[in-house]
């Protein structure tokens, strides 16, 4: 015969040790994982620098994921960027970075190379991009650093230049990438934003032709995507599935950068 | 904070004058955040998470459990509030009577949930204008969202500093019941004088 134990009910005083016990450990796990999983973050290694670089291996993950996702949430091309009247634009346009428009050019042998999925190559001068039909936007320029300022700019749409050059095979591809003539400055978007019918080839500034230091004769203006996305002075635009290099991904910003 | 690294917009202005800056050089170089906007960025863009579904957690938590009552301020709270912080400064000695918290801790623990889906939507509303356009219409556009952003932070900042010293000054007891729920109080059983009196208890 066994005799089954029987257990005394607990004392208020062992009651009140046991439920102090146990939420103090609780407490104490909460806090220990709280500083062990910063300190695993922050000393966890940057990723190797291919297509983006510069960035802990986690927090990158993260960055993809999140863009990834709040676009598939919210991003749809009928959400147009605000437009301004033309008497809010800024009369001194800020200008931030020379990167890839520092090189000699000479605007008049300027043209703008396309590649084609199949290889091929198109060599468009400016004058042809003029004859075509122009848009043109006042909106609010935002930069990633924190800045924004109510801008002036005209130009051909993206979408225009797709069709009016047949490259709507092109389009079914996942990415552009735009390139500087020196190739010092680039940047990849996704096919999605480029094709946004805000976004302009533009060759005009507060209705004067685009000065050198904001990327004459040719600059990209993409509304749905921050100031370092809006690339000067294109000398080349490419498709792929892939995505194309990207000059401040690779130092650790978003890839994406959506707006 | 490292996100408020690049431009130096943190400022106070009015009529041309710079009444104070947030980040002065000397701040930059103590906390070594030049040049480490994109890290801050990668943080933030993490973190938001965990801000996000702490906030929803506790409030989902505050509802089922029925604490929400303990919290929410009631109509004679903001008079009391004054009262509470007469007393807390030592200008005043007595304080209202309180059930769990007093009325400066709802008016306090309501407006951070409050701030918190404040922060939430002027967050979406920098982050996405273009898609969340209506986010930040309501925020009074773009420019201002960040402002509110900011203020926001400022916000907790303030709640932080103000949260860890009264912990600290209500002292051990007060802590420890924050963590398990409950205090203990010894109360001294009185001595009994009449007879009577115990029965009338039962």
């Amino acid at each position: 015969m066994t005799k089954k134990k029987v257990k005394s009910p607990l004392t208020t005083e062992q009651k009140i040790n046991r439920r102090t016990f146990l939420s103090f450990g609780v407490f104490g796990a909460a806090v220990a994982g709280g500083v062990f999983g910063w300190k695993w973050l922050y000393n966890s290694p940057d990723e190797v620098t291919a297509i983006t670089g510069g960035t802990r291996v986690p927090l990158r993950r993260a960055l993809n994921k999140t863009e990834i996702a709040v676009r598939r949430l919210f991003y749809s091309e009928k959400h147009l960027v605000k437009t301004y009247p033309k008497s809010m634009a800024a009369k001194n346009v800020r200008q931030n970075s020379d990167v890839g428009v520092e090189s000699p050019i000479d605007l008049a042998a300027w043209k703008l190379q396309v590649t084609k999925g199949n290889g091929e190559k198109l060599l468009i001068g400016l004058e042809d991009i003029k004859a075509l039909p122009k848009t043109e936007i006042i909106f609010d320029f935002k930069c990633v650093e924190g800045w924004d300022q109510i801008q002036y700019w005209g130009g051909l749409s993206f979408v225009d230049f797709i069709k009016h050059f047949n490259l709507d095979t092109e389009t079914k591809m996942d990415y552009v990438g735009m390139e500087t003539p020196d190739k010092l400055y680039y940047v990849g978007l996704d096919m999605d934003s480029a094709l946004h019918p805000q976004t302009l080839l533009a060759y005009e500034m507060n209705d004067k032709p685009v000065p050198l230091n904001h990327g004459a004769p040719l600059r990209l203006i993409i509304p749905v995507k921050y100031g370092v996305k809006n690339l000067k002075r294109i000398g080349s635009i490419s498709f792929s599935n892939q995505r194309p290099r990207d000059y401040w991904a690779e130092l650790g910003y978003d890839y994406f950068l959506g707006l | 904070m490292l996100i408020y690294w690049a431009d130096d917009e943190y400022k106070i202005k009015l009529f041309g004058h710079t009444y104070f800056v947030f980040f002065p050089e000397w701040f930059y170089k103590f906390f070594h955040i030049t040049h480490r906007l994109q890290e801050g960025m990668a943080f933030h863009f993490l973190f938001m998470w965990f801000f996000i579904l702490n906030g929803v957690f506790y409030v989902i938590y505050t509802i089922i459990s029925g604490e929400w009552r303990e919290l929410v301020p009631q109509k004679k709270s903001f008079k009391e509030a004054w009262l509470v912080l007469l007393h807390d400064l030592h200008i005043r000695k007595m304080a209202p009577p309180q059930k769990k918290y007093n009325a400066a801790q709802r008016i306090a623990y309501t407006a951070i949930i409050v701030m918190g889906i404040g922060s939430v939507i002027t967050g979406l509303a920098i982050y996405k204008p273009v898609q969340c356009y209506y986010l930040t219409w309501i925020c009074g556009g773009y420019h201002f969202a960040r402002i509110l952003h900011f203020v926001l932070t400022l916000g907790y900042v303030f709640f932080f500093v103000i949260h860890i010293v009264q912990v600290f000054l209500a002292g051990w007891k007060n802590f420890s019941s924050v963590i398990t729920g409950f205090e203990v109080v010894n109360n001294k059983p009185k001595p009994i004088i009449e007879k009577g009196h115990d029965e009338e208890k039962s």
